[in-house]
């Protein structure tokens, strides 16, 4: 008896913890559908508009659509931002899985000369933070002259080593005995990586897409240092740019952001898990 | 002979595409990181170990890194402990556990773009925080410009790693035979025991890629740093990225490779370290 109260009392502050950790989604929903008189209200204080605190309602008085409109309508500059997040994210991720592929099925299956010193050096690589490689990626971006252009931020994030890393472990698990059969019957390693590996590693793949997709949406530091033209900047960097006078379209831009990834979030959330866990196994 | 070179040379191709990309952007010029860091601004002048005692007494260099460490101190011991707490709870047979593990992932989904206007609104003068705290008669401040800034880098690295964690720790837990248990509480072991003398020792592989990874995480709250407060933020957070690029500004190239070699080192020995203490403990 003691042990069932114990454990619905546990379940209870697990599930609080939960609502406020997903707390944030919902707030800026709400604070999106507000109308422009609504958000003044509540956030008036912080604007220096009047004294006292900053409120807050669970759900919107009068919820419209209006910032969501005024932003469709008046704000050119975000579409630019929002189509430079998309097609930075996307050719990323295109270019990591053109050369990561191949790469992890190469590490998880294949013969390498100095296999192991190099999917080390691959291990190493993706620990290194930004402020490691920052002065490296300089280097050859400004001598191949791509400074200020999108390669600068796609590029070297295309050839991150920690898809490869992600993917190597879905390919390791497939049993040799498949590839072995296939092999006798005359396939030739490229038949075995397209009809084999590949089809069977695919979790794998998507688990790196997920993860490299989510971190892609998220980039801040490399289009900070390596775009000095503000119309290639992203969306991350655009919208803390948006003044809290705004606050309606700061609310409606930061949702509009929120949902791409969110959505992957949703749609990918087992291979996301499952790429986590593929990155415990120790070697 | 023949047949080994050949096998040889068809995984040189697979793997050929993604080590060029890897070299030309991040090893070749690392090495020439590396000679910089032996030379003057400019490339031209020998000056051996000069750069390295120039960030060493550089007063913004040792800021930068102290508030780094301290940042790693604090942030890393509660986030594996915390996540770690909730992992054990979650598989402990509690009902919908699946679903709160799903909510506690979301933060890994929300740019931190998006969720600066929620920390700006939560952290002003007069924001939500503030107001709460009004009730308890404590006046409030623009905590961003105080030395709480820092704390709230701690919460908002917390909040965005933990259910990355629990995924973790949970795969740690569920790879531990349940016959372990059994046969221990048939020689009379309690749950505390159990805890202490199975779980612990058998999470320890799953402990060094937590720390490995929470390590590297704890590099990118920078971004939280940079969009709340910009490039000049209150001197508790501080961060050693705000330095690289006011370096990188004025392109003080020769402080930069020393600075980066000096931390690629730190990383270095930070993981070999940790392998071989766990490898021993194996």
């Amino acid at each position: 008896m003691k042990q069932k109260i114990l454990k619905r009392l546990l379940f209870i502050i697990l599930f609080l913890i939960a609502v406020a950790i997903c707390f944030p989604v919902f707030f800026l929903i709400v604070g999106s559908l507000m109308g422009a008189d609504e958000l003044n209200a509540y956030l008036g204080p912080v604007l220096g508009k009047a004294d006292g605190f900053a409120g807050w309602a669970l759900l919107p008085t009068y919820p419209t659509f209006k910032a969501y409109i005024q932003l469709l309508l008046d704000s050119p500059e975000f579409f630019v931002m929002f189509w430079n997040s998309i097609k930075l994210s996307g050719m990323i991720l295109l270019l990591q899985l053109i050369t990561g592929v191949p790469a992890a099925w190469g590490f998880a299956k294949l013969k390498v000369p100095f296999k192991n010193v190099l999917f080390n050096l691959y291990i190493i690589l993706m620990l290194m933070p930004f402020q490691v490689t920052m002065l490296s990626n300089y280097l050859t971006l400004n001598k191949i002259h791509l400074m200020n252009t999108p390669w600068a931020v796609i590029l070297p994030a295309a050839f991150s080593t920690f898809p490869v890393f992600i993917m190597y472990h879905f390919f390791r698990n497939i049993p040799q005995g498949i590839i072995e059969s296939a092999r006798l019957d005359g396939a030739g390693s490229l038949q075995v990586f397209f009809y084999i590996g590949i089809p069977l590693g695919s979790s794998g793949i998507v688990s790196a897409i997920v993860l490299s997709f989510l971190d892609a949406w998220n980039l801040i530091e490399q289009p900070l240092t390596f775009f000095k033209d503000k119309t290639l900047w992203p969306l991350s960097l655009y919208l803390p740019s948006i003044s809290l006078e705004n606050a309606g379209l700061a609310f409606v831009a930061s949702v509009v952001t929120l949902i791409p990834s969110l959505l992957v979030f949703l749609a990918g959330q087992d291979y996301l898990e499952q790429g986590i866990t593929a990155s415990a196994v120790k070697e | 002979m023949r047949n080994i070179r050949k096998e040889n040379l068809e995984g040189l191709a697979f793997i050929g595409p993604s080590i060029l990309g890897v070299s030309i952007f991040v090893l070749i010029p690392f090495i020439d990181v590396i000679r910089r860091s032996f030379f003057n601004a400019a490339g031209t002048g020998f000056t051996f170990l000069e750069n390295y005692q120039t960030i060493f007494h550089n007063a913004a260099f040792m800021l930068a890194l102290k508030n780094t460490l301290r940042f790693m101190g604090i942030c890393i011991p509660l986030l594996i402990a915390v996540s770690l707490l909730v992992a054990v709870f979650l598989s402990s047979g509690l009902k919908l556990a699946g679903y709160l593990k799903s909510a506690y992932l979301v933060p890994m989904a929300i740019p931190v773009a998006s969720v600066v206007l929620m920390w700006r609104l939560l952290f002003h003068e007069h924001g939500f925080f503030s107001g709460m705290l009004n009730h308890f008669g404590i006046v409030g401040m623009d905590w961003m410009n105080t030395k709480y800034a820092f704390w709230v880098l701690v919460f908002s690295y917390v909040w965005k790693n933990i259910g990355y964690n629990i995924v973790l720790w949970m795969a740690g837990l569920t790879s531990i035979p349940d016959t372990l248990y059994e046969s221990a509480r048939c020689d009379g072991a309690n749950a505390w025991q159990c805890f202490i003398y199975i779980t612990m020792p058998n999470l320890l592989p799953t402990l060094y890629t937590i720390t490995v990874l929470a390590f590297l995480n704890a590099f990118k709250v920078f971004r939280e740093a940079y969009l709340v407060a910009g490039d000049y933020p209150h001197e508790s957070m501080y961060l050693l990225q705000h330095l690289f690029n006011n370096w990188f500004r004025d392109l003080s190239l020769d402080k930069m490779s020393a600075g980066a070699v000096v931390i690629a080192l730190m990383i270095l020995v930070l993981i070999l370290g940790l392998q071989r203490s766990w490898d021993k403990e194996i």
